[in-house]
């Protein structure tokens, strides 16, 4: 376990297990292993048949993958982690592993787009009902809710307009209606958010994106109580979306700059959106900071840590300025994710050759001359002057 | 020059070689997550399906050249690496079946399979049917209007039964039915299900490829239209290989050759010590004579592996006190790797599995499931004699 008497996620971080019995290396060791030896049969009867056990075999848990699911769960103030191949492979696992054929589910109308494929895709071919509503109604959500509801799923903020879904609200309408909740935070990070403490029963994270930090490693986080987490994990070891140890002792080594990461993202975010703002070839600017945002006192309750990396912003040239500005951006890379230490930026109307059709790109809130922005770890003078100079040459319109 | 088909290993280390990978010799490892463009129209041309250079999550460059590596032993056009070998048979079968399907499945399979077959599936209105697997007519008995897609896995826990791949692929392809071959215990050196009519095989990379205790991988191969189906939904399940593992896969691959001959010496030379031996009542490999079905494993393995199972005359306690005296093989779970393990499947399965369903399965108290290694096969001949006798 890590020890994490009451200090600042700053200094969490930092922290490793020093519990007796593990090694004294400072960096911890990387057990790259598949299984592990027992002294005698008393003990493999042990091993084989306690939950979760971290050295018996490691799809069903791993000292290095131990390690780092104790200090993602004391980030999220959670009881318990549960690591994943993937992003998906947590929001998957997570879902599959809490219901089953007749059950009903809520989600948003928009989530990460794997997101919506599991849920309108995916789950009803397996006998689950999943019914969408606008994460911006209020009543909506509640109105969505039925007898065989056994789960609602929220993402906040939520591309590409960085929408945000009111926590506190969707918490405590699980808890009147006796439903889960689960909340991707992969965008917010337990930096900026927390939505455990705010009663949201469950957290995903991709730790692909900004808890790894380094566009190097796959991963993906389940989070809760020691109950739901355990759960969870008895689908987890058969569906075997198992995370590998070397992208664990990526992810612990990630971690350790995770707040200083962060908080360099919330700045540099803050101050390209409100540049961004004022400029003449931008209609528009999306980033939950700004005071122009529609939910920016909802940001500000619920995300006190600072309002992150991602950001996005609608070109009054159109698409054909979304193509101009994204081929002609000098600093950023054209590559999709986010979160790590480059900076990148993407057109999403003009991903798969446009493929997704214009009317569904625009039921979406994807403009054609939409840019994501993925803010990385560059100096931010160096960040505006690119971005000045590429939208010099971009048509106005 | 010679005709002849190159060996396996020459073709493993030729099969694999990617052009925009440069010339190292040993192959780069691929750990990036994500891939640059040089415009939009180049990200598009990233993006395309089963690409390997555009995100992870939908291909990876060491993970390819793994997924060919196999592919060339297998003989398929086609495959993916998955994070486990759970995660390989899972995401296959939820791919292709959905509520209201029926699978077939074996009486005996890995423990996770049958667990598969039994919670989960039937929680998301997959119905499932366990057969014997020895029987050819029990598969037939067992097809229904909805049946979709049968499971077969051979050899396999604890009793080394094995499956008539031929006869069975036939069946189901007479049927429209399609077949999944987990081939994990053979490996492809001993057995080629898609040449005896299997249309995908699954393996558990973990153990005889990766063949070195330190990676957990899955890997599906087949048809194109096939490995593109299960790729797609892959991307949803996320149960992705990971590039550090495929890696470690493409360096174990390179000797799966010389191993499994290894492998396969040891394995027939200790049933061989063991089923003459008076403190053993039984073997169960399929390389003996005494193998009832050792006819149909001569007819599709070319070889038999490094697992056996026996029972010792002594009962529960004779079989831990054997285990506990090997000095050169220890208690541990998984195969395939280069070091021997041994356990009691009735520790290993028995909490997983219902008390009816382990009795089932033929496993009684004193079964000994023993994972020949790679070791010199008079030193392992010694050991085990030493425990029998001492």
């Amino acid at each position: 376990m890590v020890d994490n008497h009451a200090v600042r996620l700053d200094t969490l971080v930092t922290r490793t297990d020093r519990a007796p019995g593990s090694l004294s290396d400072v960096a911890p060791a990387l057990h790259q292993t598949a299984t592990f030896r027992a002294a005698d049969d008393a003990t493999f009867l042990k091993m084989a048949t306690t939950a979760r056990h971290a050295s018996y075999y490691t799809r069903d848990g791993n000292p290095t993958i131990s390690h780092v699911e104790s200090l993602i769960a004391a980030l999220e103030g959670a009881e318990s982690c549960l690591l994943a191949a993937s992003g998906m492979g947590a929001m998957s696992t997570a879902v599959l592993g809490l219901v089953r054929q007749g059950d009903h589910m809520v989600a948003q109308r928009t989530h990460y787009m794997g997101t919506t494929q599991l849920l309108a895709e995916v789950l009803p071919r397996f006998g689950v009902e999943v019914s969408v509503v606008d994460q911006l109604d209020s009543g909506a959500m509640e109105e969505a809710v039925t007898p065989k509801t056994r789960l609602v799923v929220v993402e906040t903020p939520a591309n590409p307009l960085l929408t945000l879904t009111d926590l506190a609200h969707v918490a405590q309408l699980g808890r009147r209606h006796g439903v889960l909740t689960l909340c991707d935070n992969t965008i917010g990070t337990p930096i900026n958010q927390q939505p455990l403490r705010l009663g949201i029963d469950i957290v995903v994270h991709s730790a692909t994106k900004f808890l790894g930090g380094h566009h190097d490693l796959m991963a993906g986080a389940i989070v809760g109580t020691r109950a739901l987490v355990d759960q969870i994990w008895r689908s987890h070891v058969v569906l075997g979306a198992v995370a590998d140890p070397f992208a664990g002792w990526l992810l612990m080594r990630g971690l350790r700059t995770l707040a200083l990461r962060v908080q360099r993202q919330n700045q540099t975010g803050l101050r390209i959106a409100t540049h961004l703002a004022t400029h003449p070839k931008v209609a528009c600017v999306n980033y939950p900071g700004l005071t122009s945002h529609p939910q920016h006192a909802l940001a500000t309750r619920q995300m006190p840590g600072g309002f992150g990396g991602l950001l996005s912003f609608e070109l009054r040239g159109g698409f054909k300025a979304g193509n101009e500005f994204v081929n002609a951006m000098h600093l950023p890379a054209r590559a999709v994710s986010f979160g790590g230490f480059e900076s990148l930026a993407t057109q999403p109307a003009a991903m798969w050759a446009g493929s997704i059709g214009n009317s569904a790109a625009e039921a979406a809130g994807i403009a054609p001359g939409l840019i994501r922005f993925a803010v990385g770890l560059e100096h931010p003078d160096d960040l505006l002057e690119d971005l000045d100079r590429t939208l010099a040459v971009v048509e106005r319109k | 020059m010679s005709h002849q088909k190159p060996g396996p290993t020459t073709r493993v280390l030729n099969a694999d070689h990617d052009p925009a990978d440069g010339n190292s010799v040993s192959p780069p490892l691929h750990q990036s997550v994500n891939f640059s463009a040089r415009d939009m129209a180049h990200l598009n041309e990233i993006a395309v399906p089963q690409g390997d250079r555009y995100y992870t999550r939908r291909g990876n460059p060491t993970s390819s050249r793994l997924a060919r590596a196999i592919c060339e032993l297998e003989g398929a056009e086609s495959g993916l690496i998955t994070a486990s070998g759970m995660g390989a048979i899972s995401t296959a079968i939820l791919s292709l079946v959905g509520a209201g399907n029926h699978v077939i499945g074996q009486r005996n399979h890995y423990v996770g399979i049958t667990e598969l077959l039994e919670k989960i599936l039937p929680s998301f209105a997959i119905e499932t049917t366990r057969v014997d697997q020895r029987s050819v007519q029990a598969f037939a008995n067992a097809i229904r209007p909805n049946t979709k897609l049968i499971i077969l896995e051979t050899p396999v826990n604890p009793l080394m039964h094995i499956t008539d791949l031929p006869a069975v692929a036939s069946l189901a392809r007479s049927r429209g039915i399609t077949t999944l071959c987990d081939s994990t215990f053979a490996t492809p050196l001993n057995q080629q299900p898609i040449a005896l009519g299997c249309d995908i095989v699954m393996h558990s990379v973990t153990k005889y490829i990766g063949g070195h205790h330190d990676l957990l991988a899955g890997a599906l191969v087949g048809t194109n239209a096939l490995i593109q189906r299960i790729w797609d939904r892959s991307l949803t399940l996320g149960a992705i290989g990971a590039p550090f593992n495929s890696w470690l896969g493409l360096r174990g691959i390179r000797t799966l050759e010389l191993r499994m001959e290894r492998h396969n010496k040891n394995g027939l030379a200790l049933a061989e010590f063991l089923e003459a031996h008076a403190a053993v009542a039984k073997v169960f490999y399929p390389g003996l004579a005494s193998h009832p079905q050792h006819e149909l494993a001569k007819r599709q393995m070319s070889g038999f592996g490094g697992l056996l199972t026996f029972e010792l005359k002594g009962g529960h306690d004779a079989a831990v006190s054997f285990i506990g005296k090997l000095q050169l093989v220890s208690f541990a779970s998984s195969l395939g790797g280069v070091s021997s393990v041994a356990v009691q499947p009735a520790a290993l399965f028995g909490e997983q599995l219902s008390k009816e369903v382990v009795e089932e399965q033929g496993i009684t108290p004193g079964l000994v499931r023993f994972a020949a290694g790679i070791e010199n096969t008079a030193d392992l001949l010694a050991d085990v004699q030493q425990a029998l006798e001492s």
